[in-house]
C-alpha cells in the first residue's frame, strides 16, 4: 500500500518537475512546480513528518508560488514564450549527463544505503520531540534563520520600491 | 515499507530536471523556479535520511533550508523586478549589467 503511495507521489512529482522544465509559458511552469511542492509535502507525510508537511504547503504552495504568480503577472511574460531553450546546451548537457550519471552509480554501488533500508523501522520522532530538538540544540540558529527573514524582508522591501523622483 | 534508495534515487532525479533547467532555460523567472525544484530534492532526501536513521537533525535542516529558500526568493523577486523595470528583459543571457 506505502509503495503504492510512493510511485503514484513520485511518479507525478518526476512528471510536474519535467513540466517545470519544458513548458512553454512560465505560468505553467509555476502551476506544474506547485503540483510538484504538494507531492513532495505527500511524500513528507509517507516518511512519517507531517510537520514538515504542512510547512511544506504554507511556506512554498501558500507563499513562495503566490510571490512567484504575482511577480509573473506584474512582468510582462509575453516576448520571452517563442524560444525556451539556450542556444548552445552542448556543454550544459554533458554536466547534466555526467551529474545524473554520477549520482546513480553512487547510488547502486554503495553498501550503507541497503543497510540502512532494513533498519530504520521506527518512527522518526512526533511534533514534539522535534520542536524540543529545535528549540533546546539548535536555538541560535533557529535565532539566526529569524534574523536572516528580517533582513531579506527589509532587503525585498527596499529593493523593489520605485526611486523617489 | 519503501527502500531508502528510492526516495534517494526521486531525490536525485528530481534535482537533474531542476539543473536541467537552470542551465538549460532563457526565462530567468523558470531558472528560479528550477533552482526551487533543485532545493526541494534536497528536502526529500533530508527527510528520508532522519526517517532511516531515526535522529530528528535531518528535519531541523529542512526546516532552515525553508527558511533560506523563503528570504532567497523574496530577495531574487525583488531584485528581478528592478531589473525588469531598467532594462525591460527575462533573457538570462542578457541581463549582465555587471559584466559577469
Amino acid at each position: 500500500m506505502e509503495t503504492a503511495f510512493f510511485l503514484l507521489f513520485a511518479g507525478i512529482a518526476a512528471l510536474s518537475a519535467l513540466m517545470v522544465v519544458v513548458a512553454r509559458n512560465p505560468v505553467h511552469s509555476a502551476l506544474s512546480l506547485m503540483v510538484c511542492f504538494i507531492q513532495i509535502a505527500a511524500l513528507f507525510v509517507l516518511l512519517g513528518s507531517p510537520f514538515l508537511a504542512v510547512i511544506q504547503i504554507f511556506v512554498y504552495v501558500g507563499a513562495v508560488m503566490v510571490l512567484f504568480l504575482f511577480v509573473i503577472m506584474m512582468l510582462d511574460v509575453r516576448k520571452d514564450v517563442h524560444v525556451r531553450f539556450r542556444t548552445s546546451g552542448v556543454p550544459a548537457l554533458t554536466v547534466l549527463i555526467l551529474l545524473g550519471g554520477e549520482m546513480l552509480v553512487l547510488l547502486l554501488s554503495s553498501e550503507h544505503i541497503p543497510a540502512l533500508s532494513t533498519a530504520g523501522e521506527g518512527a522518526a520522532g512526533s511534533v514534539k520531540e522535534l520542536s524540543l530538538t529545535l528549540f533546546a540544540d539548535y536555538l541560535l540558529p533557529f535565532e539566526i534563520a529569524s534574523v536572516v527573514l528580517l533582513v531579506a524582508l527589509i532587503g525585498a522591501v527596499v529593493l523593489a520600491r520605485r526611486e523617489a523622483e | 515499507m519503501v527502500p531508502l534508495s528510492w526516495y534517494l534515487a526521486l531525490g536525485a532525479s528530481l534535482f537533474v530536471i531542476g539543473a536541467a533547467g537552470v542551465l538549460l532555460r532563457r526565462n530567468v523567472l523558470v531558472v528560479l523556479m528550477s533552482l526551487e525544484l533543485m532545493l526541494n530534492s534536497v528536502n526529500i532526501n533530508l527527510v528520508a535520511f532522519s526517517r532511516f536513521l531515526e535522529n530528528l537533525e535531518g528535519q531541523i535542516f529542512t526546516i532552515f533550508v525553508i527558511t533560506v529558500t523563503a528570504c532567497e526568493v523574496a530577495v531574487a523577486l525583488a531584485i528581478l523586478v528592478t531589473v525588469v523595470r531598467n532594462k525591460a528583459t527575462l533573457e538570462v543571457d542578457e541581463i549582465a549589467i555587471m559584466k559577469g
